[in-house]
């Protein structure tokens, strides 16, 4: 694993952590399975899962005791 | 892929691998060799202290040992795991909930989603009877119950499609046991919110430095919300640097607030103050947008978190520090100050966290199932985050017992036994025989810049007097230990401000799906007052709690972290009696010891505490026989210590009738469960075939 491979991958875990899963894996993802159909921007994916981990009954930042 | 790693292992012209094997073989004796030796040393040690790596050396070869072996035979023998099945994030990848994530990067997310206060101060309070009794349970209880429960709900989620523990519950147990496991989940959270919230009060009574930093976070995280928001959308680096250098900004501003004669008196409260502000702040944070309080002040404390705990451990490491506190000291009699009730069960129920938590079943089942690449992972992720979970537990004690016990005793003693002055406080510690004198506690108070170190129970403050000196070991000598004080101050509240904000959000809906079984309109989450409503109940549940515990004279924390221990183990057993009747309708009952003894024992120790906490003789012990003491002294016209005018009398009557209801209801709750749990694990034994309502290989949902 080259270092910069190494970064990306400290920088996905900690942005996992706090419920932003890898955003380029989506568009990806979006490509692929459904294509032509619309893609959430960067910003407006940063916003969808943000409100998934805090607004709804998943508990985000909800630490076990 | 496994066929893949398995044929790099021969590589023509390479090692055999009958010699790869022994040498491994060797490595795992060295390994087991090594943690007997530092078990025996932690065990036998006695009149002399000794190293607190001795402590890190046999838990982290247990550790390695029971992953390597135990957790390694529930996947293969037990659960009978199938790397080639496809997984939840597999069958329904969307990008979003739903990736196949990779094992390393999982790992983080649990265990940062696991990882709380719980683990920090169980430990700490367990202290009073010694490192060893909590030492044996924290490595004991983590590999045998803790880390199992979590491994198996993981697992039992993964193959449901990432359900839920309640749903889990009602799909494998019936309607009824859902409903009840559903009741138990919210008393539970009521409670943890409220003794979470009492341990920030604690800390932060008559501490200008402290409360100021801890104030200060507020517009801090607005600030960051903003920014994350509007200015740099979605930088979660960036918000969270700009965030990190303003804090430690008002970690140093905060020495001159609490120097300062003008500034100092806005930022000294007393307990109750401090409540009810926590309460308004409670209800507030919870109505605000989720993007401008909640989630950068997560970002915040979830990557100070993960720093501190690092750092923690290289301190430990560095400084190699000795171990001032005996291995067992008299309090396993059950007469401790800290919190009363004789080591059995009461250890158990005050480790909590660290050994086994109910509340990992919650998250076990919440986002990791639906992000598990392979079914194999599980294990690495479920078991081993929470061994790393229960080490975090290990250092937290050993933070604890570099104090001297004198020092210990003073700080975590109510101030209803040890008085409220440095002299009485001296005296009555000594006289434990914890020889300390009142120059000592002085000197200790002005280190880390506060008036007081005495009765600050709750685990924060101890914790962070420990690592105080710990880190400045590490880094600035004694001048910096006021400043590592604080900022251990700090990182704890900031952490249980994220949760109690979280947790009022996550009850309410809880709140609203369980009254919303009765008034449909009360469900209607897009309802403004439906929401209104289900908040001002969530809030008002813990911070009844609370503010009973910031008025109690016995100093809260005793009653309220056993009720909060007996809730958490107790929920612990649900998630373990839903493992066993999944096992039995997989046909695999002859596998089930594994979930059943660990069970049974959180079973017996949590009945055991309730029974005692219900009905026990000694006031100090049972809720009834302290409501007993004071009705009577009541009737008598008279007033009984600890209380000091009728209406403390009034209120230790009130707090005693609500903490039995409460316990009782904790007892009725497992009961419960445990029979729906027999009921539908005889039915599976009855049948000839598997039972279990996985989602097959087909990949449909049900």
């Amino acid at each position: 694993m080259t270092a910069h491979a190494f970064w990306r991958r400290v920088c996905e875990t900690l942005r996992l952590m706090v419920g932003q899963p890898d955003y380029d894996r989506y568009v990806a993802h979006r490509l692929e399975h459904h294509p032509g159909e619309t893609v959430m921007s960067r910003v407006e994916f940063f916003r969808d899962r943000q409100d998934r981990r805090y607004a709804t009954r998943s508990g985000g930042g909800l630490r076990c005791c | 892929m496994g066929g893949v790693l398995a044929s790099q292992g021969r590589k023509p012209g390479g090692t055999p691998p009958e010699t790869h094997a022994f040498l491994a073989m060797m490595g795992w004796a060295g390994v087991a060799i090594l943690g007997a030796v530092s078990l025996a040393v932690v065990a036998l040690g006695r009149g002399e202290t000794i190293n607190a790596l001795w402590l890190v050396t046999a838990s982290l070869c247990t550790y390695l040992i029971a992953y390597r072996f135990y957790s390694l035979y529930i996947a293969r023998d037990v659960l009978g795991v199938d790397p080639a099945r496809p997984t939840p994030a597999v069958r329904h990848n969307d990008g979003l909930d739903y990736v196949p994530t990779n094992r390393y990067v999982l790992f983080g997310h649990h265990f940062a989603a696991i990882a709380g206060a719980g683990p920090l101060v169980g430990p700490v309070l367990a202290a009073q009877m010694g490192y060893l009794p909590g030492t044996l349970w924290l490595i004991v209880g983590v590999v045998f119950a803790g880390a199992v429960q979590d491994y198996v709900v993981l697992f039992i989620s993964t193959r449901r499609d990432g359900r839920s523990l309640g749903d889990l519950v009602r799909s494998e147990m019936g309607n009824a046991a859902g409903l009840v496991a559903m009741v138990g989940v919210l008393a539970i959270m009521v409670i943890l919110l409220a003794v979470l919230a009492l341990i920030v009060v604690r800390a932060l009574v008559g501490s200008p430095w402290g409360t100021f930093t801890v104030f200060a976070t507020i517009p801090i995280a607005l600030l960051m919300g903003v920014y994350g928001r509007y200015i740099r959308p979605g930088r979660i680096g960036e918000m969270s640097g700009i965030g990190l250098v303003l804090l430690m900004l008002a970690l140093i501003g905060g020495q001159s607030v609490s120097e300062s004669e003008s500034l100092a008196p806005l930022f000294s409260y007393t307990g109750p103050q401090l409540a009810l502000l926590l309460i308004v702040y409670g209800f507030i944070a919870s109505v605000l947008p989720v993007w401008l309080l909640l989630a950068p002040r997560d970002y915040l404390s979830t990557f100070l978190k993960i720093g501190t705990i690092c750092a923690l451990a290289i301190g430990i490491a560095i400084v190699m520090p000795p171990l001032h506190m005996p291995a067992v000291t008299k309090f396993i009699d059950g007469t401790g100050p800290v919190f009363a009730g004789s080591l059995f069960p009461f250890l158990f129920i005050t480790i909590a966290c660290g050994a086994v938590s109910g509340f990992h079943a919650l998250i076990s089942s919440g986002t990791t199932p639906k992000m598990l690449e392979n079914e194999a992972h599980a294990r690495a992720i479920g078991y081993g985050s929470m061994l790393a979970e229960s080490f975090v537990g290990i250092m937290a004690l050993i933070a604890a017992c570099v104090l001297e016990p004198g020092v210990y005793f003073a700080m975590n003693a109510p101030a209803g036994v040890i008085g409220t002055t440095a002299d009485q406080a001296a005296q009555v510690v000594s006289g434990w025989g914890f020889t300390i004198t009142p120059d000592m506690l002085n000197q200790i108070a002005t280190d880390i810049g506060e008036k007081s170190i005495l009765s600050r129970a709750g685990g924060a403050p101890t914790l962070a007097v420990g690592m105080a000196q710990i880190l400045s070991g590490v880094v600035g000598g004694k001048g910096l230990l006021a400043f590592w004080y604080h900022f251990a101050i700090l990182f704890e509240a900031l952490f249980i401000l994220t949760t109690i904000d979280a947790g009022t959000r996550v009850a309410r809906f809880m709140i609203q799906d369980l009254v919303g079984m009765a008034i449909p309109a009360f469900r209607h989450t897009h309802s403004w007052g439906a929401n209104v409503a289900a908040t001002t109940l969530a809030v008002a549940g813990w911070g009844y709690f609370l503010y009973q515990g910031v008025t109690d004279p016995l100093g809260g924390i005793n009653t309220l972290w056993p009720l909060f221990g007996i809730a958490n183990q107790m929920l612990a057993a649900i998630a373990l009696v839903l493992c066993t009747v999944v096992l039995f309708k997989m046909k695999r009952q002859r596998m089930a010891w594994v979930t059943i003894v660990p069970a049974t024992w959180l079973l017996v120790c949590t009945l055991v505490a309730g029974w005692q906490k219900l009905f026990d003789p000694s006031p100090a012990i049972g809720f009834l026989a302290s409501y007993d003491k004071f009705a009577a002294a009541s009737v008598a016209g008279q007033i009984a210590a600890p209380a000091k005018t009728a209406a403390d009398m009034g209120r230790i009557m009130t707090n005693a009738v609500v903490d039995a209801v409460m316990t009782g209801l904790f007892i009725a709750v497992v009961l419960a469960v445990l029979g729906f749990g027999l009921v539908s694990a005889l039915k599976a034994l009855s049948r000839a075939e598997v039972t279990t309502r996985e989602v097959g290989y087909a990949g449909a949902a049900e």
